[in-house]
Protein backbone atom coordinates (compact mmCIF):
# COMPACT_ATOMS: atom_id res chain seq x y z
CA UNK A 1 0.00 0.00 0.00
CA UNK A 2 1.46 3.49 -0.88
CA UNK A 3 0.96 6.02 1.69
CA UNK A 4 -1.66 9.35 0.49
CA UNK A 5 0.54 12.00 -0.20
CA UNK A 6 -1.04 15.40 -1.08
CA UNK A 7 1.05 17.66 -3.31
CA UNK A 8 1.54 21.58 -1.46
CA UNK A 9 2.73 24.34 -2.55
CA UNK A 10 4.94 27.00 -1.07
CA UNK A 11 1.66 28.68 -1.15
CA UNK A 12 -0.76 26.02 0.63
CA UNK A 13 1.54 26.42 3.90
CA UNK A 14 1.02 30.52 4.12
CA UNK A 15 -2.06 30.37 3.33
CA UNK A 16 -2.17 27.39 6.45
CA UNK A 17 -0.06 29.45 8.70
CA UNK A 18 -1.89 32.88 8.40
CA UNK A 19 -5.43 30.65 8.58
CA UNK A 20 -3.86 29.33 12.34
CA UNK A 21 -2.87 32.52 13.29
CA UNK A 22 -6.51 34.08 12.31
CA UNK A 23 -8.36 30.85 13.86
CA UNK A 24 -6.21 31.20 17.14
CA UNK A 25 -7.01 35.52 17.28
CA UNK A 26 -10.22 34.51 16.88
CA UNK A 27 -10.57 32.17 19.53
CA UNK A 28 -8.57 34.83 22.02
CA UNK A 29 -11.26 37.08 21.02
CA UNK A 30 -14.58 34.87 21.72
CA UNK A 31 -13.06 34.18 25.65
CA UNK A 32 -13.09 38.11 25.92
CA UNK A 33 -16.50 39.53 27.72
CA UNK A 34 -18.03 41.79 25.48
CA UNK A 35 -20.04 44.37 26.96
CA UNK A 36 -23.10 44.14 24.66
CA UNK A 37 -23.53 40.79 22.83
CA UNK A 38 -22.19 40.97 19.33
CA UNK A 39 -20.22 44.13 19.70
CA UNK A 40 -16.63 42.43 19.18
CA UNK A 41 -13.46 44.02 17.94
CA UNK A 42 -12.81 41.39 15.09
CA UNK A 43 -8.95 41.04 15.42
CA UNK A 44 -8.71 38.03 12.97
CA UNK A 45 -9.69 40.61 10.48
CA UNK A 46 -5.94 42.06 10.81
CA UNK A 47 -4.80 38.51 9.58
CA UNK A 48 -6.90 39.18 6.48
CA UNK A 49 -6.06 42.47 5.53
CA UNK A 50 -2.35 41.79 5.98
CA UNK A 51 -3.13 38.68 3.58
CA UNK A 52 -4.89 41.13 1.13
CA UNK A 53 -1.88 44.03 1.60
CA UNK A 54 1.26 41.10 1.48
CA UNK A 55 -0.42 38.19 -0.70
CA UNK A 56 -3.11 39.66 -3.11
CA UNK A 57 -6.81 39.05 -2.81
CA UNK A 58 -7.09 35.29 -3.32
CA UNK A 59 -4.93 34.33 -0.19
CA UNK A 60 -7.35 37.06 1.75
CA UNK A 61 -10.32 35.01 0.61
CA UNK A 62 -8.64 31.62 1.66
CA UNK A 63 -7.57 32.48 5.12
CA UNK A 64 -10.96 34.34 6.01
CA UNK A 65 -12.98 31.42 4.41
CA UNK A 66 -10.95 29.03 6.52
CA UNK A 67 -11.19 30.61 9.36
CA UNK A 68 -14.95 31.04 9.65
CA UNK A 69 -15.35 27.67 8.80
CA UNK A 70 -12.57 26.24 11.28
CA UNK A 71 -13.95 28.26 13.76
CA UNK A 72 -17.38 27.33 13.48
CA UNK A 73 -16.62 23.05 13.64
CA UNK A 74 -14.52 24.29 16.94
CA UNK A 75 -17.26 25.54 18.75
CA UNK A 76 -19.65 23.07 17.40
CA UNK A 77 -21.79 25.86 15.81
CA UNK A 78 -21.31 24.89 11.69
CA UNK A 79 -25.09 26.10 9.69
CA UNK A 80 -26.11 27.71 13.10
CA UNK A 81 -27.21 30.93 13.02
CA UNK A 82 -24.04 32.11 14.23
CA UNK A 83 -21.90 31.02 11.39
CA UNK A 84 -24.34 32.10 9.11
CA UNK A 85 -23.99 35.74 10.50
CA UNK A 86 -20.10 34.76 10.95
CA UNK A 87 -19.92 33.67 6.63
CA UNK A 88 -22.23 36.87 6.01
CA UNK A 89 -19.98 39.01 7.56
CA UNK A 90 -16.93 37.50 6.00
CA UNK A 91 -18.41 37.40 2.32
CA UNK A 92 -19.25 41.44 2.59
CA UNK A 93 -15.95 42.31 3.56
CA UNK A 94 -14.65 40.29 0.98
CA UNK A 95 -16.63 41.71 -1.58
CA UNK A 96 -15.32 45.14 -0.26
CA UNK A 97 -11.92 44.17 -0.34
CA UNK A 98 -12.85 42.80 -4.11
CA UNK A 99 -13.96 46.59 -4.90
CA UNK A 100 -11.39 48.71 -2.95
CA UNK A 101 -8.23 47.35 -4.74
CA UNK A 102 -9.00 49.37 -7.35
CA UNK A 103 -8.37 52.59 -4.91
CA UNK A 104 -5.60 54.49 -5.20
CA UNK A 105 -3.20 53.60 -3.12
CA UNK A 106 -1.56 56.70 -3.24
CA UNK A 107 -4.80 58.93 -1.10
CA UNK A 108 -6.17 55.21 0.56
CA UNK A 109 -4.58 53.09 2.81
CA UNK A 110 -5.37 49.83 4.48
CA UNK A 111 -6.85 52.09 7.15
CA UNK A 112 -10.04 53.11 4.76
CA UNK A 113 -10.37 49.74 3.85
CA UNK A 114 -10.35 48.15 6.96
CA UNK A 115 -13.17 50.56 7.86
CA UNK A 116 -15.12 50.21 4.88
CA UNK A 117 -15.43 46.20 5.34
CA UNK A 118 -16.07 46.56 9.21
CA UNK A 119 -18.86 48.77 7.92
CA UNK A 120 -19.78 45.91 5.34
CA UNK A 121 -19.40 43.06 7.49
CA UNK A 122 -22.13 44.85 10.16
CA UNK A 123 -24.71 45.61 7.66
CA UNK A 124 -24.44 42.12 6.32
CA UNK A 125 -24.90 40.75 9.77
CA UNK A 126 -28.04 43.26 10.77
CA UNK A 127 -29.69 42.56 7.43
CA UNK A 128 -29.38 38.76 8.37
CA UNK A 129 -30.77 39.45 11.80
CA UNK A 130 -33.48 41.18 10.66
CA UNK A 131 -35.35 39.49 7.61
CA UNK A 132 -34.02 35.84 9.17
CA UNK A 133 -33.83 35.42 13.24
CA UNK A 134 -35.82 39.16 14.38
CA UNK A 135 -38.03 40.62 11.72
CA UNK A 136 -38.78 43.26 14.61
CA UNK A 137 -38.05 46.76 14.14
CA UNK A 138 -36.55 46.84 17.04
CA UNK A 139 -33.26 45.60 15.89
CA UNK A 140 -32.95 49.95 14.27
CA UNK A 141 -32.33 50.70 17.86
CA UNK A 142 -28.97 48.98 18.26
CA UNK A 143 -27.94 49.77 14.16
CA UNK A 144 -26.31 53.06 15.87
CA UNK A 145 -24.51 51.21 18.59
CA UNK A 146 -23.14 48.67 16.33
CA UNK A 147 -21.82 50.94 13.28
CA UNK A 148 -20.34 53.26 16.19
CA UNK A 149 -18.63 49.74 17.00
CA UNK A 150 -17.68 49.28 13.37
CA UNK A 151 -16.08 52.26 12.93
CA UNK A 152 -14.14 52.27 16.13
CA UNK A 153 -13.00 48.70 15.42
CA UNK A 154 -12.67 49.32 11.52
CA UNK A 155 -10.27 52.23 12.37
CA UNK A 156 -7.87 49.82 15.10
CA UNK A 157 -7.70 46.73 13.30
CA UNK A 158 -6.82 48.83 10.05
CA UNK A 159 -4.08 50.89 12.01
CA UNK A 160 -2.38 47.57 13.63
CA UNK A 161 -2.62 46.36 10.15
CA UNK A 162 -0.73 49.80 8.80
CA UNK A 163 1.81 49.24 11.69
CA UNK A 164 2.58 45.34 10.64
CA UNK A 165 3.22 46.48 7.11
CA UNK A 166 4.99 49.04 7.85
CA UNK A 167 7.34 47.09 10.38
CA UNK A 168 8.62 44.60 7.42
CA UNK B 1 7.95 54.38 12.69
CA UNK B 2 4.59 56.03 12.88
CA UNK B 3 1.67 55.58 10.35
CA UNK B 4 0.77 57.63 8.10
CA UNK B 5 -2.52 58.20 7.53
CA UNK B 6 -3.52 59.34 3.96
CA UNK B 7 -6.08 62.16 2.78
CA UNK B 8 -8.20 59.19 1.52
CA UNK B 9 -8.11 57.75 5.09
CA UNK B 10 -9.30 60.78 6.52
CA UNK B 11 -12.36 61.26 4.25
CA UNK B 12 -13.52 58.02 4.63
CA UNK B 13 -13.15 57.80 8.71
CA UNK B 14 -15.37 61.50 8.57
CA UNK B 15 -17.71 60.41 6.17
CA UNK B 16 -18.12 56.91 8.79
CA UNK B 17 -18.25 59.17 11.91
CA UNK B 18 -20.74 61.86 9.89
CA UNK B 19 -23.11 58.35 9.25
CA UNK B 20 -22.52 57.34 13.02
CA UNK B 21 -23.70 60.58 14.18
CA UNK B 22 -26.42 60.17 11.72
CA UNK B 23 -27.58 57.11 12.59
CA UNK B 24 -27.46 57.82 16.38
CA UNK B 25 -30.05 61.52 15.72
CA UNK B 26 -32.45 59.72 13.43
CA UNK B 27 -32.95 56.45 15.04
CA UNK B 28 -32.34 56.99 19.08
CA UNK B 29 -34.75 59.91 18.79
CA UNK B 30 -36.34 61.12 22.21
CA UNK B 31 -39.25 62.08 20.88
CA UNK B 32 -41.60 62.30 23.76
CA UNK B 33 -44.64 59.62 23.36
CA UNK B 34 -48.21 61.10 22.42
CA UNK B 35 -50.39 57.99 22.91
CA UNK B 36 -50.50 54.72 24.74
CA UNK B 37 -51.63 51.55 23.43
CA UNK B 38 -52.39 48.64 25.62
CA UNK B 39 -53.20 45.22 24.87
CA UNK B 40 -54.80 42.82 26.85
CA UNK B 41 -54.16 38.68 25.55
CA UNK B 42 -53.84 39.17 21.83
CA UNK B 43 -56.38 42.33 21.37
CA UNK B 44 -55.92 45.77 21.77
CA UNK B 45 -57.65 46.86 24.61
CA UNK B 46 -57.34 50.63 24.26
CA UNK B 47 -55.01 53.47 21.74
CA UNK B 48 -55.29 56.56 24.65
CA UNK B 49 -53.77 60.07 24.51
CA UNK B 50 -51.46 60.70 27.15
CA UNK B 51 -53.03 64.36 27.60
CA UNK B 52 -55.27 63.37 30.52
CA UNK B 53 -55.90 62.15 33.69
CA UNK B 54 -57.08 58.48 33.83
CA UNK B 55 -56.90 55.11 35.84
CA UNK B 56 -57.70 51.88 34.04
CA UNK B 57 -58.53 48.41 35.15
CA UNK B 58 -57.41 46.36 32.49
CA UNK B 59 -58.73 42.79 32.76
CA UNK B 60 -55.92 40.01 32.29
CA UNK B 61 -55.45 36.03 32.47
CA UNK B 62 -54.80 36.33 36.11
CA UNK B 63 -56.97 39.45 37.04
CA UNK B 64 -57.21 43.18 36.91
CA UNK B 65 -54.13 45.42 36.14
CA UNK B 66 -54.10 48.88 36.95
CA UNK B 67 -52.67 51.44 34.50
CA UNK B 68 -52.55 55.12 35.27
CA UNK B 69 -52.38 58.05 32.72
CA UNK B 70 -51.16 60.88 34.44
CA UNK B 71 -49.00 63.77 33.11
CA UNK B 72 -47.75 62.76 29.45
CA UNK B 73 -46.89 59.51 31.49
CA UNK B 74 -48.04 56.48 32.05
CA UNK B 75 -47.36 53.35 34.27
CA UNK B 76 -48.42 49.78 35.86
CA UNK B 77 -49.91 50.87 39.44
CA UNK B 78 -50.61 47.56 40.28
CA UNK B 79 -50.33 44.12 38.84
CA UNK B 80 -51.85 40.40 40.06
CA UNK B 81 -48.45 38.64 39.05
CA UNK B 82 -45.40 37.43 40.95
CA UNK B 83 -42.60 39.63 40.08
CA UNK B 84 -44.12 42.70 39.53
CA UNK B 85 -41.78 43.79 36.57
CA UNK B 86 -44.00 45.90 35.39
CA UNK B 87 -44.92 47.72 37.92
CA UNK B 88 -40.79 48.53 39.33
CA UNK B 89 -40.67 49.67 35.80
CA UNK B 90 -42.08 53.12 36.33
CA UNK B 91 -43.38 55.75 34.66
CA UNK B 92 -43.24 55.49 30.80
CA UNK B 93 -43.20 58.71 28.70
CA UNK B 94 -40.95 58.17 25.49
CA UNK B 95 -42.24 56.82 22.32
CA UNK B 96 -40.93 53.36 21.64
CA UNK B 97 -41.07 52.38 25.55
CA UNK B 98 -42.25 49.21 26.46
CA UNK B 99 -43.72 47.67 29.76
CA UNK B 100 -45.11 43.98 29.77
CA UNK B 101 -46.72 41.96 32.39
CA UNK B 102 -46.00 38.93 30.91
CA UNK B 103 -48.31 36.67 33.64
CA UNK B 104 -50.92 38.62 32.72
CA UNK B 105 -50.87 39.36 28.65
CA UNK B 106 -51.12 42.96 29.69
CA UNK B 107 -48.76 45.13 27.87
CA UNK B 108 -48.33 49.31 27.52
CA UNK B 109 -46.80 50.79 24.37
CA UNK B 110 -46.04 54.07 23.98
CA UNK B 111 -46.26 55.45 20.39
CA UNK B 112 -45.11 58.56 19.22
CA UNK B 113 -46.87 61.39 17.44
CA UNK B 114 -46.20 59.93 13.92
CA UNK B 115 -49.11 57.42 12.60
CA UNK B 116 -46.42 54.45 12.17
CA UNK B 117 -46.03 52.19 14.72
CA UNK B 118 -42.87 51.94 16.56
CA UNK B 119 -42.99 48.14 17.41
CA UNK B 120 -44.85 45.52 15.25
CA UNK B 121 -45.27 42.09 16.12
Amino acid sequence: MTPLTIESVADDHRIAKLAALAITLHLAEAVLPSPLPGVKPGIANIVTLYALYRYGFGTAVWVSLLRVFAVSLLFGNFLSPTFVLSLTGALLSLGVLWLTQNLSSRFFSCVSVSILAAFAHIAGQLLIVWLWLIPHSGILYLVPVFSAAALLFGTLNGLITAKLLATR
Amino acid sequence: MPIRLKAGDWLIFLLGLGMVIWLFTALWSNEPAGKVRIRSGDKIYATLSLDQQRTLEVPGALGISRIVIYNGQVRFEQSPCRNQYCVHQGWLHKAGQVAVCLPNHVSLELLGNKSYDSLNY
